[in-house]
């Protein structure tokens, strides 16, 4: 006996569709303030080298390693200055850009990339199909961050080259996650019934098949930007990432490391925010999985009614 | 008063869903003795399974909760037991099989080990548990027991799965066993072996049967009383063959007259003149499985003819091949003397609006991310000639009313209707083709016998209308009986027997034919009485 | 299974050639290493010492067909750093990394497993929501950070552990702890996951009829089935750490391959980076073998 087996008229609710995610958001509190969280790295991403960028490189060596929560010397010093006397706080909003650019410009280009792929090697029975396949087992067993490694020392480490290297070692997971649906979905019946109904092949794919297999990608998508991110910011610690005077969370724990024992603020703040995004964005994915999956989201939806 | 093995008294259950609190089952009451075999017969829907749940403890709390009522076993209300002495009853003194026994069955234990278990859990040693399954293996009629022993679920047939769980269930003598949907997913031949040896069991060691079915054939082949549960109630109470004779309720009455195969079956038609379709010596393989051997078939216009067959016997390839959707090795398939197979691409898809299929899962079948409107309307975005934009909103709305839907029912998406709604919308959507030729494959098959009978009447009133002509594909007789002009019996790959509907039903000639005759179970349990005589007969002079 | 392990065999071989192809010509363009190696005031004619004994004067091609003619008869060639043979380097670095991933992933796979399932027996339950969410801000955090946190807390402020190199079995708890966190965290979610599924499942609900236990549910008919995907997963993290742990092991100070390849890249010492390539490589085919065995161990539906 299995709840689905009762009877249940659902009477469609009219409402309009930001308000309906948005009280499934609200339903989930934790999903809530993750997405809330990063609605602020990304405008801070957008904005903040244009506001900050002169703050946040004027160095003040009066204030070198000066501590946090002392504000004296102004809000911006909130959390304490660097070495140069720079305030952390602004650093930190200036350094969300490049963080999440190089993240962001990953994630999109693996996924549009591995998608693309994924749908021609699940739909085609063509060889092309059983190459792209290889190339994909091929990158796999590459050692991932080994690779960015070498690459990125024997090339220049700019942001556009960071990007690519991440990208292609994320390439694989779109690919195979987006076969594997792929060659389930194209034997539903749905897919069948538009075949009859004498659907060109392009229909098919973009219309039955990839509006299927959208909310799975988003869901690993958004996994995978925290990933990236770390996978970046490691790079970055590592000093084989993106090099001074450009910053990054990554760089900035780094730079840090080596006044660990006597200024421990220096690398804890820009740690705290790289460690705050990837745990929102790993609390939304998994909201995202919940939300996006027509058999769960009564789950989220319930919960909103109860609550409101 | 005498205590009855097993009691359910006053039940009701509570589900709470996104939709709110539903009730599914109602203060309902019904009682099990030794050696009788008790069916709860109803829709899905219906609650039948639910108060058999309990009594397994298998009802998820929450969201389920129980809100009122006793279940006594031996006049021991099991209710007010602790969850150890619940699970000491379940598979000691109660056993239960289910549908499905595929997913029923743990894939990764061989079936052995899983019978033997049943007797371990319940204290028995683990040497004897070993013998004891083996015995099982043996009783309940699996080929090769010492061999089977180590084999896993994957490898059996579906049948012989059934008997799997049968053995598990009987591992330790059970008192009580609940059969859920024990045959809906079988051939009719092998859900007649299954009913058989049930009743056998039931024989030898005077257990009390619960059987839940949603068919009226299985309750008058084996049930001596009978429960008809609707919405969450119970609606009639009593033996089995008098509450088919004299329904005392207006629901049961309906369930019965709802029952297919016992209506007029139509005259022979004329088959002179231009045949619609034509297929000649189809084949097809898929790896060294042969599925389809040479086979023919012809369709008139305005003629319905139906395919039956049990699972394997190539009839669903044999659609799949009509349409296209697999294409076959050999052989040539004329749409008015035209052959598909040849046919240029660009001409095909021309013909794709004449030759239109509803399919057996219309929950499958309708893309669940698209309205009503555009999954009707995608015909036209597919073929624009059919229809000029401006028109297709009028159009929708006169296609749902046609398939007896409203209009308004266009902005919704599939996972708001029922399935009997769901088969309509595909109805019409295979309808806004304007097709020739509709290919029924397994179409009411999924659907309750009531929303059957509604969907078969639809489809009837529709070719009348349209002129239309349909291959019906299905494994169920009676269904075919009041539709069919023509029938053709499939056995692996091949064409067994092929004629009008009368003369296949009134005059078979084939044995297997006359098999799949026998082991149909009708609705009348008198009926079912005379039928299971014959087939004794039958089975004593053909060797399985 | 045969085929099945040739073809994998196949793709790894062709994917390490091109690798090999890729870092040896992307190395070399780079420029020679004489200049890291030898003094600033060193003579001309030492450096062109130094280049002919390392074979840089040559056209690179011929410097590509001597080095794969080495291959061909078992010579990985010499370390520059170490002045010995780069397989020896290579291989002693790898025994550290070899038992650094061994003994984590049978820490994080015995807890993952144990925690997860549990979690999974009671969703929403107290315990469920304390495991998902250690787990969640454990597959978050960044493993630098967390080391250089870790140091600063029990090195220098406490004193209880050391802060870097080997020796002692003290000198592996941090490295081993902070290495945990991350495949603990991803681990977890994947066994609960996957576990809800599973004793959601038909053939539970028989066992619940069967009157089986609870423990023998979640763990013996339960844990099996729900081991399938966990097993890819775990098989990922250990590769991972195989590939070598680069910043914690740089961290720690820990000789493992990691810390050999980034330090062998930074001095240009060519050989041994790319026999620490092969090595991993290798390792990655092995460790991806052995997960596949063990697919078809825990299920007898597959078969290669």
């Amino acid at each position: 006996m299995s709840v689905t087996d009762i009877p249940t008229k659902t009477e469609p609710r009219e409402r309009g569709a930001v308000s309906a995610w948005l009280s499934m958001l609200w339903a989930d509190k934790l999903a809530f303030f993750a997405a809330l969280f990063l609605l602020i790295v990304v405008i801070c991403a957008l904005f903040g080298p244009l506001m900050f960028g002169d703050l946040a490189t004027r160095q003040n060596l009066r204030g070198r390693n000066a501590p946090p929560f002392d504000l004296e010397r102004g809000w911006a010093y909130v959390l304490g200055a660097d070495a140069l006397g720079r305030p952390l706080l602004l650093r930190i909003i200036v350094a969300a850009q490049n963080t999440i650019m190089v993240a962001a410009g990953a994630v999109l280009a693996s996924a549009i990339i591995g998608c693309g792929l994924g749908l021609i090697a699940g739909y085609s029975r063509k060889r092309a199909a059983q190459w792209i396949m290889r190339l994909g087992d091929v990158i796999m067993s590459f050692p991932s961050l080994l690779l960015a490694v070498i690459v990125l020392y024997m090339l220049e480490p700019s942001v556009a080259n960071i990007i690519i290297v991440l990208a292609i070692t994320r390439i694989p997971v779109y690919l195979r996650t987006t076969r594997a649906e792929v060659l389930e979905i194209r034997e539903r019946m749905f897919v069948q019934a538009a075949k009859v109904m004498g659907a060109s092949d392009r229909r098919i794919v973009f219309r039955h098949i990839l509006p299927v297999v959208l909310p799975t990608l988003i869901t690993i998508a958004t996994l995978d930007f925290a990933f990236v991110m770390l996978a970046e910011s490691s790079l970055s610690f590592l000093g084989i990432g993106i090099q001074a005077p450009e910053i990054t969370w990554g760089l900035m724990v780094s730079q840090g490391r080596q006044y660990l024992t006597t200024a421990w603020w220096l690398s804890f703040w820009p740690g705290l925010a790289i460690i705050l995004t990837t745990l929102s964005l790993n609390l939304l994915s998994n909201w995202l999985r919940i939300a996006l999956d027509p058999a769960q989201r009564w789950r989220l939806e319930m919960r909103g009614r109860k609550n409101g | 008063m005498a205590d009855h093995l097993l009691e359910v008294c006053d039940l009701s259950v509570e589900f709470h869903t996104a939709a709110g609190t539903v009730k599914a089952v109602q203060n309902v009451n019904w009682h099990l003795d030794r050696g009788e075999t008790l069916a709860i017969l109803g829709e899905s829907g219906s609650g039948k399974s639910v108060s058999a749940s309990a009594v397994m403890n298998l009802i998820d709390m929450p969201p389920g909760k129980i809100t009122s009522g006793r279940i006594l076993l031996n006049g021991q209300d099991m209710l007010k037991m602790t969850a150890e002495e619940r699970r000491r009853i379940n598979g000691a003194k109660i056993a239960m099989i289910f549908q499905d026994p595929l997913a029923h069955l743990n894939p990764v234990y061989s079936v052995g080990w899983q019978i033997a278990e049943a007797v371990v859990t319940h204290g028995g040693p683990k040497d004897k548990a070993k013998a004891r399954a083996l015995d099982l293996l043996r009783r309940v009629g699996i080929p090769e027991p010492e061999l089977a022993m180590g084999k896993y679920p994957h490898q059996f047939s579906g049948g012989q799965r059934q008997r799997l769980m049968i053995a598990m269930a009987l591992a330790c003598k059970p008192d009580i066993l609940i059969a859920d949907e024990p045959t809906t997913a079988l051939d009719v031949t092998v859900q007649a072996q299954v009913l058989a040896l049930l009743e056998e069991l039931q024989a030898e060691t005077g257990m009390g049967l619960l059987l839940i079915t949603h068919d009226l054939g299985v309750v008058a082949e084996i049930a001596d009383r009978v429960v008809v549960m609707n919405g969450g109630c119970i609606v009639e109470t009593g033996n089995a063959a008098e509450v088919y004779r004299n329904p005392a309720h207006p629901y049961t009455r309906k369930l019965i007259d709802a029952a297919p195969g016992k209506g007029a079956m139509p005259e022979e038609r004329d088959r002179s003149g231009a045949p619609l379709l034509e297929a000649v010596k189809l084949q097809k393989h898929y790896g060294a499985f042969h599925a389809l051997k040479g086979v023919d078939l012809t369709i008139m216009p305005g003629e319905t003819v139906a395919v039956v067959g049990e699972s394997g016997s190539g009839k669903s390839t044999l659609a799949r091949a009509i349409l296209r959707l697999d294409d076959p090795d050999s052989g040539s398939i004329l749409y008015r003397g035209q052959d598909l197979m040849t046919m240029h691409p660009r001409e095909l898809f021309g013909l794709r609006r004449d030759l239109q299929m509803v399919f057996q899962d219309p929950t499958q079948s309708l893309n669940p991310r698209m309205t009503v409107f555009q999954l009707i309307a995608e015909a036209w975005v597919i073929h624009p000639d059919i229809l000029p934009k401006r028109e297709w909103k009028a159009r929708v709305a006169e296609l749902l009313e046609k398939v007896g839907m409203k209009p308004e029912h266009a902005r919704r998406y599939p996972h708001q209707f029922s399935g009997g709604q769901r088969q309509r919308i595909a109805i019409a959507r295979a309808l806004a083709m304007q097709p020739k030729l509709i290919v029924c494959d397994e179409a009411v098959s999924a659907l309750d016998v009531s929303i059957q009978a509604q969907v078969i009447k639809l489809l009837d009133g529709l070719r009348r209308e349209f002129g239309l002509s349909y291959l019906f594909i299905a494994h169920d007789l009676p269904v075919v009986r009041d539709f069919a002009d023509r029938v053709i019996v499939m056995k692996s790959g091949q064409i067994v027997e092929e004629g009008p509907v009368r003369q296949i039903f009134d005059n078979p000639v084939q044995p297997y034919t006359q098999a799949l005759l026998a082991a149909s179970l009708d609705p009348d349990p008198e009926v079912q009485a005379a039928r299971r005589i014959a087939r004794e007969e039958l089975q004593q002079r053909i060797p399985a | 299974m045969k085929t099945f392990i040739g073809k994998r065999a196949l793709a790894s071989a062709i994917s390490l050639v091109g690798l090999v192809i890729l870092v040896f010509f992307l190395s070399r363009l780079t420029g020679d290493p004489t200049n890291l190696y030898l003094p600033l005031d060193a003579s001309l004619e030492a450096r062109e010492q130094f280049r002919e004994l390392h074979g840089f004067n040559d056209p690179l091609i011929v410097q590509f067909a001597r080095y794969v003619g080495d291959l061909l008869r078992g010579d990985f060639g010499q370390s520059i750093r170490q002045a010995r043979p780069a397989m020896e380097v290579v291989l002693e670095a790898f025994t550290w990394t070899l038992w650094l991933a061994f003994i984590t992933m049978t820490l994080v796979t015995v807890a993952a497993i144990i925690i997860g399932s549990l979690a999974a027996f009671k969703v929403g339950g107290i315990f469920d929501r304390i495991a998902t969410f250690f787990s969640l801000v454990g597959a978050s955090a960044p493993d630098f950070w967390l080391a250089i946190v870790a140091i600063v807390i029990f090195a220098v402020n406490l004193h209880w552990l050391p802060t870097s190199g080997t020796g002692t079995a003290l000198h592996w708890v941090l490295p081993v702890a902070v290495l945990f966190i991350r495949p603990f965290g991803l681990i977890l979610q994947v066994v609960r996951g996957s576990m809800i599924t599973v004793l959601s499942s038909a053939y539970v609900k028989t066992a619940r009829a069967k009157g089986v236990r609870t423990r023998p549910i979640i763990f013996v008919h339960g844990l099996r089935n729900a081991m399938l995907p966990v097993i890819t997963v775990i098989g990922d993290q250990a590769a991972a750490i195989l590939n070598g742990a680069v910043v914690i092991e740089t961290i720690f100070g820990f000789p493992g391959i990691g810390k050999l390849m980034i330090d062998s890249i930074l001095l240009r010492d060519f050989s041994v980076v790319l026999a620490a390539i092969m090595v991993s490589a290798l390792a990655i085919f092995i460790m991806n073998l052995l997960i596949d065995l063990a697919y078809a161990a825990l299920d007898p539906r597959i078969r290669y």
